[in-house]
């Protein structure tokens, strides 16, 4: 399947998808409430059978005051890839968990809630990652600040 | 409804008693952070009910240096130099990787001479790599000698390395655009006797480790991973071709000039710590193959293709490459605003992702067995902190 066919399959499953801009592979996004059924008919398609969840992260926008969830998905069946990528506000980061698709992801997701604060509904295990317990804020934004930083951002 | 994140402490609550008299009690033990089948600084926290695991709680951090924070602040050349301090076994493999992602953004060219050179090494380092977790696995299972055989010869590839790169760890060689330096006028004659002296070591690897009837028994149906959980997963590399899932980088994606080569990709069968062991000794073969098909046509030309002092700039936009390290998958996230530096750079590390492998093969187990399954994934601790 080319790119284009790859794309075209994943609007007929959710009509709002759209291709993410300056995107270099095969790429949707979609609206957040759209997650966890999206991403079950990902894995489920036939057509797509995305059963491996390569990598997922975060983005801190700043300026646009969200926060870009970024999923890479793979398929070992018709070896093809696609990212998936969803905005959720930056003053209130909740988006569902997709541990119950890829069981990597409750690993993944863990460390994008520690560095960067996102909190995951449905999360089986959600707690700091590499940072203590009681560590104050999230490393990975664009606005963190500690006294520890050698060169502070201006 | 609102998300409330939990501590460790709520984690390792004690869980409420059981009312039947038959009941026996469960009770955690730390492995690690300072054990000696952890490979670093690594814990696991166990539960148990007598001697067997009934959960794994890894925890993971004690030398998180934030090298994704880290990258925001350097240049795509700077930060070249914190990818060998990921997975320091595959420190010219992760250089590849970053170059790859920046190369391929930026549309910068290389010739085949700078391919044939990466692919050379890369395959030298796994060939280095695999030696070395495989004295690592003798000694956690009680084999030392397996990891004297191991370091002896270890050193000849660390040499050519040195002779070539400079450095003996976190060997910094490969650039975008190009390579470090050219290489060493020894170095075909340097691999060619580390290749000759290997071939009949790693038959000598086989007698004295792979046939012992202890290891034999303490691998074969341990810690068994069905291809389809592997997947799920998301190991990669040696631990989910173990599972018998033919994704191999190399074969279906080549880069470099592996597809100018002949090599199999071997896969193991069941899944359990023995196709593991079997794959990565197969697999050092394979790299002996392919330096054997390589090293006498190292093709001429020059080996830095843009100038060192040339400002590197990516477009807009994100995106992501990766290649296959001696442990799996290596991939790089670029998120670019058209700066010289990215504005958000991710690295997917294929040992946090295999860690995790550990909490479903672990529970039924015995401690033993625990340590059999840590070093069959044959992880390397900075790769997972980062």
């Amino acid at each position: 399947m080319t790119g284009e066919d790859l794309v075209s399959v994943i609007m007929s499953i959710e009509a709002r998808a759209k291709p993410r801009e300056k995107c270099a592979m095969p790429s949707a996004m979609i609206p957040v409430d759209a997650l966890p059924g999206f991403m079950r008919s990902m894995r489920d398609d036939p057509r797509l059978s995305f059963d491996m969840l390569c990598t997922h992260t975060a983005v801190d926008w700043l300026g646009e005051n969200r926060f870009e969830l970024v999923y890479v998905l793979y398929s070992t069946k018709h070896r093809h890839y696609v990212t998936v990528s969803t905005s959720i506000p930056r003053d209130k980061p909740e988006a569902s968990s997709v541990s119950s698709i890829w069981r990597i992801a409750e690993w993944q997701e863990r460390e994008v809630y520690d560095l960067m604060g996102v909190l995951y509904s449905g999360h089986p295990d959600l707690r700091r990652m590499f940072l203590e317990d009681d560590w104050v804020g999230f490393p990975l934004r664009k606005d963190y600040k500690d006294t520890f930083m050698l060169g502070l951002p201006e | 409804m609102t998300t409330s994140p939990i501590t460790l402490a709520d984690r390792i609550a004690a869980a409420p008693a059981d009312a039947s008299s038959l009941a026996t009690q469960e009770y955690f033990v730390n492995m690690g952070p300072q054990h000696p089948s952890t490979h670093g600084v690594l814990r696991l926290l166990v539960k148990l009910d007598g001697e067997t695991v009934r959960e794994v709680i890894p925890v993971v951090g004690y030398i998180h240096r934030g090298i994704e924070k880290m990258g925001e602040y350097l240049t795509y050349r700077k930060f070249i130099h914190l990818s060998d301090r990921l997975d320091y076994l595959s420190a010219i493999t992760n250089n590849w990787v970053v170059c790859m992602a920046v190369e391929k953004a930026a549309g910068i060219e290389t010739n085949d001479r700078i391919q044939t050179i990466r692919t050379l090494c890369a395959e030298l380092q796994r060939i280095q790599s695999h030696q070395l977790w495989w004295g690592v696995f003798g000694m956690d299972l009680g084999a030392f000698t397996a990891f004297l055989y191991g370091f002896r010869d270890r050193e000849m590839v660390t040499d050519i390395f040195e002779e070539t790169t400079g450095a003996r760890l976190t060997m910094n060689y490969i650039q975008p655009g190009g390579l470090m330096y050219d290489i060493h006028p020894d170095f075909v004659k340097g691999v060619k006797k580390f290749i000759e002296y290997f071939k009949p070591k790693l038959a000598e690897y086989e007698q004295l480790v792979s046939g012992n009837v202890i290891i034999q028994a303490r691998l074969r149906g341990i810690g068994v991973m069905s291809s389809e959980s592997a997947i799920s997963l998301g190991t990669t590399g040696p631990v989910l071709r173990g599972s018998g899932v033919e994704y191999d980088l190399r074969k279906t994606e080549p880069y470099g000039v592996y597809s100018k080569v002949q090599f199999d990709v071997p896969v193991g069968r069941i899944g359990d710590c023995w196709d593991r062991y079997w794959v990565r000794m197969e697999e050092m073969r394979q790299s002996i193959r392919i330096i054997e098909q390589l090293i006498d046509n190292i093709p001429e030309g020059k080996h830095m293709m843009i100038k060192p002092t040339a400002k590197i700039k990516l477009p807009e936009g994100l995106s992501y490459s990766q290649a296959e390290t001696a442990r799996g998958i290596l991939g790089v996230l670029i998120v670019s605003d058209g700066s010289d530096k990215p504005y958000r750079i991710h690295l997917r590390s294929p040992n946090f992702n295999n860690l995790w492998s550990v909490t479903a093969m672990g529970p039924g187990l015995r401690i033993a067995d625990l340590v059999a399954i840590l070093s069959s994934i044959d992880i390397v601790v900075p790769d997972i902190d980062r």
